[in-house]
């Protein structure tokens, strides 16, 4: 299951400490392309910072990362460049609170990519459109409720033409009835074919569109199974429980 | 009270000279804004610089930097004023050293800006210190995520959201940059505060001087003031306070 011929990322045994305390044990997974992985565990299982060693938000002590073949922990890589294929969404949005939408959209295409000026904002409307946003265009995000916020943190990191997409919990901070509009864009981009690694408790959005899930306990992959053998018999003790209550209600 | 009042004393002609006292407090209110907007625009530099480097990931720079902010903000500023008139010519190579003391041109309005915006650029640095604290660790993240470096991040992400924060905290160095000036006096700047004493000295009308010079720090003061309430309403972020969420 984890040694797929086409992995766009690979997590090899990943380790990583504050101090002495370890938060990651021997991770180890895989995402094919087009793949789409739902991660979910109890908070403080280590998931959100396993995403974030994936485009090398967070550093490691050991084992190793590649995507698309390059290695994340390789003090060689230039991690800016392979950050910006890389689409990351935050549980809180951070889209850029002094610019307006559209220059939250263009200015890394401009800066990072290269872009003229033109073509940036082309690709701009297009994702804006796409997110049903584009007559909030000149708007700060300030002023855009936060579900709005969020389809503009997706569309920002659609801009940049990624090679895969990183979500980081994308629905926990919103209030309820604002969590299908976000889910309805990550549900289309997923049947799109983007290759999607999801830290989320929606098991709703994992059912629909997710191939695998992975269940992290203390640090530790508990289990990384496919989403009808998740859902229908997870191995653990430990799944089982957090599958019941997250379930129940 | 045996006060002789004369209120037209501006306008009357210093002894033993053509000019008029008005003339001394004109002179006085020039130097004290070229020392004061020069001392600001190194103040800003440096402190921006300084700040920004104090929230750096590297430990060396943070030590130097914070060392700077320390080493400035400690010493009395009139102290200043003595160690880089008098101390800090002596410490160069002997032939600086020498430039400076006899040829640098406008000697004490050079030293006294200097010393001036060192002084108020540890001041500064510390509110872009805190500024660029203040936002959360996600921005940078969101910065870093999407290709930019950290020098990029802090460019077009953190330096302008910070710097929206502490726009109050720098009005107030802003209008402190104009009072402080008056130290300069100390070393011979022939700015508003020594013509003030000059021109009491000369016509012993002190109340007269010190309303007059009073008036003028507090038009410098209070035009500060109003200038950098422009600018933080012309910043201000639609539908935002800058940084939260």
């Amino acid at each position: 299951m984890s040694e797929m011929p086409e992995a766009m990322i690979k997590i090899n045994n990943v380790s990583k400490w504050y101090g002495d305390f370890k938060v990651l044990t021997d991770c180890t997974t895989s995402v094919a392309k087009g793949e789409v992985i739902v991660v979910c565990g109890p908070s403080g299982s280590g998931k959100s910072t396993l995403i974030k060693c994936v485009n090398g938000l967070e550093a490691f002590q050991q084992g190793d990362i590649t995507v698309k073949g390059i290695s994340v922990g390789d003090p060689k890589t230039n991690l800016p460049k392979l950050r910006a294929h890389v689409g990351m969404v935050f549980q809180h949005f951070e889209l850029f609170p002094h610019m307006t939408i559209t220059d939250n959209l263009s200015i890394a295409q401009i800066k990072v990519l290269g872009r003229s000026k033109d073509e940036a904002h082309a690709k701009t409307m297009k994702l804006l459109d796409r997110v049903g946003l584009k007559a909030h265009a000149h708007k700060h995000p300030g002023q855009l409720s936060g579900g709005q916020q969020q389809r503009v943190a997706i569309a920002r990191a659609l801009c940049m033409d990624p090679i895969c997409m990183l979500f980081d919990e994308p629905t926990s901070a919103l209030d309820p009835e604002m969590v299908n509009e976000v889910l309805d864009v990550m549900v289309q981009l997923a049947k799109e074919g983007m290759t999607m690694m999801c830290v989320t408790h929606e098991m709703g959005f994992a059912r629909k569109v997710s191939n695998r899930v992975i269940f992290m306990d203390n640090g530790n992959i508990v289990e990384d199974a496919t989403k009808d053998d998740f859902f229908g018999t997870p191995r653990s003790e430990r799944a089982q429980q957090f599958l019941s209550k997250i379930l129940s209600h | 009270m045996n006060y002789h009042w004369n209120w037209g004393i501006y306008l009357e002609q210093i002894k033993g000279g053509d000019e008029t006292y008005l003339d001394w407090l004109i002179t006085g209110f020039g130097w004290t804004v070229a020392v004061s907007l020069s001392a600001w625009v190194i103040a800003l530099t440096l402190g921006i610089a300084v700040g920004v480097l104090r929230t750096a990931p590297s430990k060396v720079v943070v030590a130097i930097s914070t060392a700077w902010v320390e080493l400035f903000r400690n010493i009395p500023l009139l102290v200043q004023m003595f160690l880089w008139f008098f101390v800090v010519p002596e410490l160069l190579p002997r032939e600086w050293g020498l430039w400076v003391k006899q040829d640098m041109p406008a000697k004490e309005f050079m030293t006294a800006t200097i010393c001036l915006g060192f002084f108020t650029s540890s001041r500064v640095a510390e509110q872009v210190r805190a500024g660029i604290q203040s936002i959360t660790h996600g921005q940078r993240m969101a910065g870093l995520a999407m290709g930019f470096t950290l020098p990029q991040t802090y460019r077009y992400i953190l330096l302008p959201t910070a710097l929206r924060m502490v726009i109050p905290p720098l009005t107030s160095e802003f209008m402190n940059v104009f009072k402080n000036s008056s130290v300069a006096f100390a070393i011979g700047v022939m700015e508003l505060t020594f013509q003030a004493r000059q021109m009491q000295e000369d016509s012993e009308q002190g109340i007269e001087t010190f309303l007059a010079v009073t008036v003028l720090y507090f038009v410098c003061a209070f035009t500060a003031n109003r200038v950098m309430a422009v600018i933080e309403k012309r910043a201000q972020i639609p539908g935002n306070i800058a940084g939260q969420h």
